[in-house]
C-alpha cells in the first residue's frame, strides 16, 4: 500500500498544475475557439455561424489597419533591438572598464511595466511640454517633432519607446553569446592578418545565429503581445493609427460587445504566435534531448 | 541551450581584437557607451526630476532643468490625494491592492513551480515530456485567448472583481515560467544523491525538502524576482478582471495619467509613475543579477 503511494506520489503532486493548465490554458483556448465560431455578441452564446466572424473580421478596416500597424511596428522594433542590442553587446565587449556600470543602466528598462513607460514617453513627445517645447526653450525655435499626433507617424513613437524598453535586454543575449565565443578563433584570425572589423562582421556575427533566432523569437512574441503600451502611450490613436490586435481585441470585446468577432481575433493572435514559438521549441527540446 | 550563469565577466572575446595604440578609438567607444547610458537613463531623470518641481515651472518649459524651487506637494498629492476614477483617494489604496495580490501570487507559484520542477527532473514518469511540453507553451500564449472564458470563470467562482481572483488568474498563467526554472535548475542536480537517498529509505517529500530545497536558494530567488516583477506591472488582467477594491497600481496609473477631467497635473503624473516603478525599481538594483538571469531563462530555452 506504501509502495504504491510512494511510486504515485510525484503524479499526484504534479497533478493539480497540470490540471490548471490543462483547464485554464487549453480548455479555455478551445472555449474560445468554439466563440469565435458563435454568435456571442455582449454575453458567451453557443449558436453556431461557422466562419461568419473571420469573414467579418478581414472585411474590418479596423482590423487590417491593426495588422498593418502591428507588421511595421513589428519589423522595426525586432530590427532596431536586434541592431542595437548587437552593436552595444560588442561596444561593451571590448574590455571596458565601466562595464559593471554600464549594463545594468542599459537594462534597468525590462523591470519598469509598461504603463510606466508610456507614461514617460508620452509626455517626452508631446509637442506642447517635452521635447519639442524644450528645445524651444533652448533657442531652437524651428524645432519641430510631433509625431505622436500624426496619423501617419505615431506608430513609429510606439517603436521608439519599445526599443528603450527591450533594446538592453537584447544587449545583455549577444553579449552572453559573445562571452561564449572562443577567442582561439579569434586569436587565430588575428595571425592570418584579419583586420578586427572583418573578423567581427566575417566570424563572430555568422556565430551569433542561435542568439539572432532566440532574440527574434522573444521579440516577435512580445511585439504580438503589445497592448499596455499602446495603451499607455498612444491609447490606439491618433484615429486609429496605432492600434494592434491586441488592443483591438480588447475593444470588440469589452467595449464594442462582438465577442465573436473579438474572439476570433484572439484566436487569429494565438496562430500568429504558435507558428513562431511552437517550432523554436520544439528544436530546443530536441536538441536538448540530445545533449 | 542551458545558461547556467548569466554574464561571465572575465573573459572578452573583443578583448583578443583590441590593437594597442589607438587610443582615440577607445575615447570614441567609451563616450557611444555613456551617450546610450544617458539615453537609457533620461525618461527616469525627466520624471524624477519634474515630479518635484510646481505645475507652473513645467509648462514654462524645460524638462531637463532641475527645479527652480523644489516640492514634495506632487508626491503627497499622488499618494494620498489625487483624483483616481471617480474617488480621490491618491495612489494608495491600490499600491496595497498590488502588494496584496502580488505576495500570495509568487509565492503559491514558486512553491508549485518548484515541486513541478522536482517530479519533471527527478521522479519522471511515462508522458513527462508532453506535461513539460504543455506547461512550457502556456507561457507564450496571448492572454487575449483567455480573456473571455476568465472572466466567465471568475465570475462562476464568485471571485469576479476580487484580489484573490486575480492571484488565481497569476498563478496559473506564471505557473510555466516557475516550472521552467525549477526544471532547468534540478536537472543539474545530480540524481546520484537522489537515488542514494532513495536507497536509505527516504521518501518522496523527505528528499525534496531535505536535499533538494537547501541547495534551491538562487533558483528560488530568481522565480520570486521574476513573478514579482511580471505580476507587478501586469496591466491586462488587472484592467480585464479588478473591481473598486482591488484594482492594482498599473491600472489606477493608468486612470490617473490618462483621466481627462480637469488641469492635468504632470508632476503628480510623475510622482506616481516613479511610486509605481519604485518596487520592480529597488528589486531591481538590489538583486538585478537574477532578474537578468530569469529573463535569459525565459528566452533561451533549456
Amino acid at each position: 500500500m506504501k509502495e504504491t503511494l510512494q511510486s504515485w506520489l510525484p503524479r499526484l503532486v504534479l497533478a493539480p498544475s497540470f490540471l490548471l493548465i490543462l483547464f485554464f490554458v487549453y480548455g479555455f483556448i478551445l472555449y474560445t475557439g468554439y466563440l469565435s465560431m458563435s454568435d456571442s455578441r455582449m454575453l458567451p452564446s453557443y449558436g453556431f455561424v461557422g466562419l461568419d466572424n473571420y469573414e467579418k473580421l478581414w472585411k474590418l478596416r479596423h482590423w487590417t489597419g491593426s495588422l498593418k500597424n502591428l507588421a511595421v511596428f513589428g519589423t522595426l522594433y525586432i530590427a532596431i533591438c536586434s541592431v542595437l542590442g548587437l552593436l552595444l553587446a560588442i561596444f561593451l565587449d571590448q574590455k571596458i572598464r565601466i562595464e559593471g556600470m554600464l549594463r545594468p543602466i542599459y537594462l534597468y528598462p525590462m523591470a519598469l511595466s509598461f504603463i510606466v513607460t508610456g507614461t514617460a514617453w508620452k509626455w517626452f513627445l508631446d509637442p506642447g511640454i517635452g521635447l519639442e517645447q524644450t528645445m524651444h526653450q533652448w533657442g531652437w525655435e524651428s524645432f519641430h517633432f510631433d509625431w505622436i499626433k500624426s496619423r501617419t507617424h505615431a506608430i513609429y513613437t510606439v517603436v521608439m519607446a519599445a526599443v528603450w524598453q527591450s533594446s538592453g535586454f537584447v544587449m545583455a543575449m549577444f553579449l552572453a553569446g559573445l562571452r561564449g565565443v572562443d577567442p582561439d578563433i579569434i586569436r587565430a584570425a588575428e595571425i592570418d592578418g584579419a583586420s578586427r572589423a572583418r573578423i567581427y562582421w566575417r566570424i563572430i556575427i555568422p556565430m551569433m545565429r542561435p542568439v539572432f533566432l532566440s532574440a527574434f523569437v522573444v521579440l516577435a512574441h512580445l511585439a504580438i503581445k503589445s497592448y499596455d503600451l499602446v495603451v499607455a502611450l498612444t491609447g490606439g490613436g491618433p484615429g486609429k493609427a496605432t492600434e494592434l490586435p491586441a488592443t483591438f481585441m480588447y475593444s470588440y470585446t469589452f467595449t464594442r460587445n462582438l465577442m465573436g468577432i473579438g474572439a476570433s481575433s484572439a484566436i487569429i493572435m494565438l496562430i500568429m504566435i504558435f507558428s513562431i514559438i511552437v517550432p523554436y521549441l520544439y528544436a530546443e527540446l530536441k536538441t536538448d534531448r540530445a545533449s | 541551450m542551458r545558461q547556467s550563469d548569466t554574464l561571465p565577466e572575465a573573459r572578452s572575446s573583443g578583448a583578443a581584437v583590441v590593437q594597442r595604440g589607438f587610443n582615440w578609438q577607445r575615447i570614441v567607444l567609451y563616450i557611444i557607451l555613456l551617450l546610450f547610458a544617458v539615453y537609457y537613463l533620461l525618461p527616469l531623470y525627466v520624471m524624477l526630476v519634474n515630479s518635484f518641481k510646481p505645475l507652473a515651472e513645467i509648462r514654462g518649459g524645460d524638462m531637463l532643468a532641475l527645479p527652480g524651487t523644489w516640492t514634495t506637494a506632487p508626491w503627497a498629492s499622488a499618494w494620498s490625494t489625487a483624483q483616481i476614477g471617480v474617488q480621490a483617494t491618491g495612489l494608495k489604496p491600490y499600491f496595497i491592492n498590488s502588494i496584496l495580490m502580488v505576495v500570495p501570487a509568487v509565492l503559491i507559484s514558486t512553491v508549485l513551480g518548484a515541486l513541478n520542477g522536482y517530479v519533471l527532473t527527478k521522479w519522471r514518469f511515462r508522458g513527462h515530456g508532453v506535461v513539460f511540453g504543455l506547461l512550457l507553451l502556456s507561457c507564450f500564449i496571448p492572454f487575449q485567448i483567455v480573456l473571455i472564458p476568465m472572466a466567465r470563470m471568475l465570475g462562476l467562482l464568485g471571485l469576479a472583481g476580487t484580489t484573490w481572483g486575480l492571484v488565481i488568474v497569476h498563478v496559473v498563467y506564471g505557473l510555466g515560467f516557475t516550472t521552467l526554472f525549477f526544471r532547468n535548475y534540478y536537472e543539474a542536480f545530480p540524481t546520484e544523491l537522489v537515488r542514494a537517498a532513495q536507497m536509505d529509505g527516504a521518501g518522496f517529500f523527505r528528499i525534496f525538502f531535505r536535499i533538494l530545497l537547501p541547495s534551491s536558494g538562487p533558483i528560488i530567488v530568481v522565480s520570486v524576482i521574476w513573478q514579482f516583477t511580471n505580476i507587478w506591472n501586469d496591466f491586462l488582467f488587472g484592467a480585464s478582471f479588478a473591481d473598486v477594491d482591488s484594482v492594482p497600481m498599473t491600472v489606477a496609473l493608468n486612470n490617473l495619467v490618462s483621466s481627462s477631467t480637469g488641469v492635468k497635473e504632470y508632476n503628480v503624473h510623475f510622482a506616481g509613475a516613479v511610486l509605481a516603478a519604485l518596487p520592480t525599481l529597488i528589486v531591481y538594483v538590489v538583486s538585478g543579477r537574477y532578474f537578468v538571469r530569469g529573463l535569459m531563462a525565459g528566452a533561451v530555452k533549456g
